[in-house]
């Protein structure tokens, strides 16, 4: 059934084109760009229907202005510059843009050594461990956020059990609704995606010139150093991509933790197709958001190009 | 093997650390199904003592059933539809070059990145123009998006760590396309589809974000539990339902993961 290139003719011999084949099937059987399109065509017709089209609507969208409970249709440019003139959006906007930032380093940080771990010292049931660090991440975000407002509330575990071990006497305000809950969920929620990236990298690493290095006098830092950490460097690249983009428009985490100190765009976004019932304004918002992640990646991804050429 | 031993060699500090990350890995989530058999309607320390009382209460819930219902209905036709579009164009990628291959696999791939809420609110607003109600079909649709990506993801190291002689032998043999892939290309693949089908059934029963945007008036699972949380006295009830969807996915991902094992180890295997 995938090889509808093949069953296209009865011909036994599919590498050869059929004697009486039409156009079609010698275009099919000749080119392997035809085959590859046609294979991948209806997820490729599916997803351009459903992202580009609404992506276009989206833009038309934050032209409008609202009126009321319908919208005015004449297209302005007012929503823009709403947002770049009320200091309330951009201090959203750049409290998002910090705190995924922080989580994004914090995550890559604290996951380097694990991968490093399983890449390096794991022999045996490497697959295990493998199963073992990303299980999480399939299951269901919500919940996983849902586990540390469990853990951080006013009545919480940590605040609890402190209080029943005789540590404090009232429950640590801060914990839950702060800028850190949010920071230290999201860190523990997206592990998964810095793993994996910086694991495959690791692995990648041809263990010879880890000898050599140790044979030309390089003791384990200065080997590290100088091979393992430049040679890892695309998958430290793609995780803190990976965490960073998907975390700066993030709704859940700050709606469960963030309370009003440590609220981010996307929960205005949703206020304003929600209770603010704003969909212009919330249209224009979600397109500056990836106009700023999208600069905000590239610029990140040429410095260390750049870095990178200086130092080869 | 033994010429690299001083590489190799073990590193006690970084083994207490691997075991202390998986450690604060699953501990918070396991607090969930802890407190869910405690009987309190407090969620704090000390426990006051064992029950089932949360679970049983949950199970004469109508809404809890109809909810479950609907993630079913969607789950199972997402990963249904998805990974029979997978399985296409994870062949097309592993197999086979064509011009624009590289930016149209990644265009494919952006749900896995870009924030859902943005896919979700974009999608909103076309279905409002277009005057489409917001319904469970709607929330499939939402779904299909971000489950694409994750079908692809597994499937494609099946094709490739597969021979394509094993195809083109079967059909210098006289078997015709139709039989060349029911009895070469899917027992090849077949562990790379069955883990599609549990992993992107359970990306859809969890997903919240685009549900969130997305559904009309009947909720699924995960939207049933937001609308809970909002209820301090609900709390334990949530604790219980939420321990059931956490114990189904983990059970569902890890036999999805392990059925298709071999397929990562052949990808990932450098050595």
């Amino acid at each position: 059934m995938s090889d509808h290139s093949l069953s296209a003719t009865p011909d036994p011999e599919p590498t050869r084109p059929a004697p009486r084949a039409g156009w079609f099937e010698r275009l099919i059987y000749r080119s392997e760009a035809a085959r590859g399109f046609g294979l991948l065509a209806p997820t490729l017709i599916f997803m351009l229907t459903v992202i580009l089209v609404p992506f276009a609507i989206l833009i038309i969208m934050s032209l409008w202005t609202a009126a009321g409970f319908d919208f005015d249709t004449t297209l302005t440019l007012k929503n823009y510059s709403q947002v770049f003139e009320r200091p309330i959006y951009m201090a959203l906007l750049g409290r998002s843009l910090y705190m995924s930032a922080i989580a994004t380093v914090a995550t890559v940080i604290l996951c380097y050594p694990m991968a490093y771990y399983v890449a390096f010292h794991v022999h045996r049931n490497k697959m295990m461990w493998i199963v073992l660090m990303t299980l999480p991440f399939w299951t269901s975000y919500l919940l996983r956020v849902f586990a540390w407002k469990v853990v951080l509330g006013y009545e919480g575990v940590i605040n609890s059990a402190l209080m029943t071990a005789g540590l404090i006497s009232e429950p640590l305000e801060f914990l839950l609704y702060s800028q850190e809950a949010v920071i230290i969920t999201l860190a523990h929620a997206w592990a998964a995606f810095a793993i994996l990236p910086i694991y495959v990298s690791l692995e990648k690493i041809d263990r010879s010139l880890l000898e050599a290095a140790t044979d030309l006098g390089d003791g384990p830092a200065m080997r590290f150093f100088r091979i393992t950490l430049p040679l890892s460097l695309p998958g430290v690249i793609a995780a803190s991509l990976l965490i960073f983009i998907p975390t700066t428009g993030d709704y859940i985490t700050p709606a469960l933790l963030g309370g009003p100190d440590g609220a981010m765009i996307g929960n205005l976004i949703q206020k304003m197709f929600g209770p603010i019932n704003n969909w212009p304004m919330g249209a224009t918002l979600s397109i500056v958001l990836m106009v700023v992640i999208t600069l905000i990646c590239l610029l990140y991804v040429f410095i260390l190009l750049l870095v990178r050429r200086k130092i080869a | 093997m033994s010429t690299e031993s001083y590489i190799r060699k073990k590193s006690r500090p970084l083994q207490v650390y691997a075991i202390i990350f998986i450690i604060v890995l699953y501990v918070p989530v396991l607090f969930i199904p802890l407190f869910s058999f405690n009987d309190s309607i407090y969620v704090r320390f000390p426990l006051e003592g064992f029950t089932l009382k949360w679970y049983a209460e949950l199970f004469q819930r109508e809404p809890v059933w109809n909810a479950l219902m609907n993630s079913v209905k969607v789950g199972l036709s997402v990963s249904v539809i998805s990974t029979l579009f997978g399985v296409f164009a994870a062949k097309a990628i592993a197999r086979y070059r064509f011009p624009g291959r590289g930016p149209l696999v990644g265009f494919i791939m952006l749900p896995l990145v870009v924030p859902l809420i943005i896919f979700g609110v974009a999608l909103l607003v076309l279905l409002s123009r277009l005057g489409i109600p917001l319904s469970l079909w709607t929330v499939g649709l939402g779904h299909l998006i971000v489950c694409m990506p994750f079908s692809i993801a597994t499937l494609l190291p099946r094709f490739e760590g597969f021979d394509p002689a094993l195809e083109e032998a079967s059909a210098d043999l006289g078997e015709n396309a139709l039989w060349t892939w029911w009895r070469v290309t899917l027992p090849m693949i077949f562990p790379g589809v069955i883990a599609s089908l549990m992993l992107t059934f359970t990306v859809s029963f969890d997903e919240f974000i685009m549900a969130f945007f997305l559904n009309g008036t009947q909720p699924t699972l995960p939207l049933y539990i937001w609308g809970q949380l909002r209820f301090p006295q609900e709390f334990p009830s949530v604790l219980a339902l939420s321990s059931f969807v956490i114990a189904a996915s983990f059970v569902i991902v890890f036999i999805g993961l392990w059925i298709n094992r071999s397929a990562h180890a052949g990808a990932i295997k450098v050595e």
